[in-house]
């Protein structure tokens, strides 16, 4: 039996990277999960065949049988139900889910220790305990991450000395953990402080970091939680564990990089520095004024340009307008004008998040472009239409090095012949930086709510007829 | 038994492996990827289970059912959610 579970456990291994390679392809990435999945159910109907999860009666199994009946449904629902435009939150809560385990997982080999149980040796009882901190910080950093693009929390707090606050759990975190897994003696009490620390730490962390930096902290999480996974499957000497566990941690990193790399931010910068408190400061003078435009003008420069790039934002997400601009895009193109899309690499709340919103409203993936390959194509096109995004689409990130977010990369939409802002309101973008594009000579507004502007502009292009 | 240093061999490999196997994917792809690779960390369900398996005090059961709990959320969650998603990108029948 012990043979068949390591080989069962090898082949998902092998699954999992297969699985995550063919995630690079369109065509092949909805194959990689399903295969994915199949090891992994495969993989814990053998683990019942483990003589250890027999090894305290009968009991713990019936727990085990209605611990996992109880997650999957749970889990299954909120899936299955939650809207695509809610979806980053949805994986940092699963993310963290996965964090807690690993973290629980330790709690019960350390429990035992503090119950007197053999202590395994210094090197395992180090990683164990590091598996704790890694995914108990995890646990309660993407349960906040959860809460504020949820909406729960909305402000970023800040506590006075809150990065000396942050330094002193740390610090205790690592020497309660230190003394525990360096004496292999283990006080329950102590114990409990520990795991308190930790959860109290993945908070403080969290709490200060903006919603608009949200999508570099879930895909530190999640590399953080599959490294703790990892860590765990040292002490449990499960090699599906360590394997499985490390391929996301280093994925995940290799991720979290490109994500800060898009924002031309150090990782360390996005974490330990909010991004409105040194902000502001360097505003300047904004020449120009913002002019406004109707829907019905707005659709008429577009429906005679012969190529209009699009560049969706969070906003967009949130007044829900992809099926409208999927219309849209239909009733252009009917009319020969050529329509792309342009998505910068951190637009809305996670990477890729808009690409998924456009393919949910049946945009094909083809007309979609990247950062680098839509800029040149700019100055050719008549119309470059936003909606939603602000910061990604700020000139100041190339001419004032004073701004903020100066050397970010950005959508160059101010060098389309004409540029039309969808925007609810007259305020600042999320990091509260004034929009010189909004004041550019060839840039209109057309204020109004996303999706009902896109419709006016649907309406508009059709009644050209 | 893994441990010393073929334990720090496969935690090498495995890292260059998830390096490179990432290193190649579009971005349009990435939300999917971070779902996916949430997904494939729900094996700590493995782990769990047998945590509970031996737990022996109320104390070590009841956080050992958690642990099974969290992990078999994290595994279903992140599955359907992937699936989910990159059913959109499938390519549209008779369009």
């Amino acid at each position: 039996m012990d043979m068949l579970i390591e080989i069962v456990y090898f082949i998902s291994a092998i699954v999992f990277i297969v699985g995550l390679k063919q995630m690079s392809s369109p065509v092949t990435a909805r194959q990689g999960i399903v295969w994915a999945g199949i090891a992994m159910a495969i993989a814990t109907f053998v683990t019942f065949g483990d003589p250890a999860v027999y090894a305290h009666g009968s009991m713990n199994v019936i727990l085990i049988v209605i611990a996992i009946v109880a997650g999957s449904i749970i889990a299954y629902i909120t899936a299955k139900r939650v809207e695509m435009t809610d979806m980053p939150q949805m994986i940092a809560i699963y993310n963290g889910m996965g964090g807690g385990a690993a973290a629980a997982i330790a709690a019960v080999e350390l429990v035992k220790v503090a119950g007197g149980a053999e202590a395994p040796n210094t090197t395992v009882l180090t990683l164990a305990t590091l598996g704790a901190i890694i995914g108990a910080v995890s646990f309660s950093g993407s349960a906040i991450a959860f809460a504020k693009l949820q909406g729960l929390i909305n402000k970023t707090l800040r506590l006075p000395m809150h990065m000396v606050i942050n330094l002193v759990i740390f610090a205790a975190m690592l020497v309660l953990g230190g003394m525990m897994a360096f004496t292999g003696e283990i006080d329950p009490t102590m114990l409990l402080i520990f795991f308190v620390l930790t959860i109290i730490f993945g908070i403080m962390f969290t709490l200060p970091i903006g919603g608009a930096d949200m999508p570099v902290v879930i895909s530190l999480f999640n590399a953080l939680t599959g490294l703790a996974v990892a860590f765990e499957g040292f002490l449990l000497q499960n090699a599906a564990m360590i394997i499985a566990g490390t391929v996301v941690g280093s994925s995940g990193t290799l991720l979290t990089q490109l994500m800060a790399k898009a924002m031309n931010r150090p990782i360390s910068n996005v974490l330990f520095s909010s991004f409105g408190s040194d902000g502001g400061g360097a505003d300047e003078e904004v020449e120009g004024s913002m002019k406004e435009v109707q829907a019905p003008d707005a659709a008429i420069m577009m429906a005679y340009a012969s190529k209009v790039i699009i560049i969706p934002g969070y906003g967009m997400a949130v007044a829900q307008a992809q099926h409208k601009l999927a219309e849209l895009t239909k009733v252009l193109e009917a009319r020969g004008v050529e329509v792309k899309y342009a998505i910068h690499p951190v637009a809305g709340r996670m990477p890729g998040h808009m690409n998924v919103l456009l393919a949910e409203a049946g945009i094909d993936y083809d007309r979609i472009y990247d950062l680098e390959d839509i800029n040149p194509e700019f100055p050719s096109s008549e119309v470059a239409l936003v909606i939603g995004a602000n910061d990604v689409v700020n000139p100041v990130a190339r001419s004032n090095p004073d701004s903020p977010i100066y050397g970010m990369p950005i959508l160059d939409a101010d060098r389309a012949q004409n540029c039309i802002v969808i925007k609810r309101g007259r305020g600042a973008g999320f990091s509260g930086i004034e929009n010189h594009l909004f004041y550019a000579d060839n840039t209109q507004m057309l204020y109004g709510d996303g999706q009902k502007m896109v419709g006016e502009l649907v309406a508009g292009v059709k009644d050209l007829g | 038994m893994i441990e010393g240093f073929t334990a720090l061999y496969i935690f090498m490999l495995a890292a260059f492996t998830g390096y490179e196997v990432i290193s190649r994917v579009p971005v349009i792809l990435h939300t999917p990827l971070m779902s996916g690779s949430n997904f494939v960390h729900g094996i700590v369900v493995v782990g769990a289970m047998v945590a509970l398996g031996h737990a022996e005090t109320g104390l070590e059961m009841t956080i050992g059912f958690v642990a099974v709990f969290l992990a078999a959320g994290n595994a279903v969650g992140g599955y359907v959610a992937t699936v989910r998603m990159l059913e959109m990108f499938q390519p549209k029948k008779g369009d």
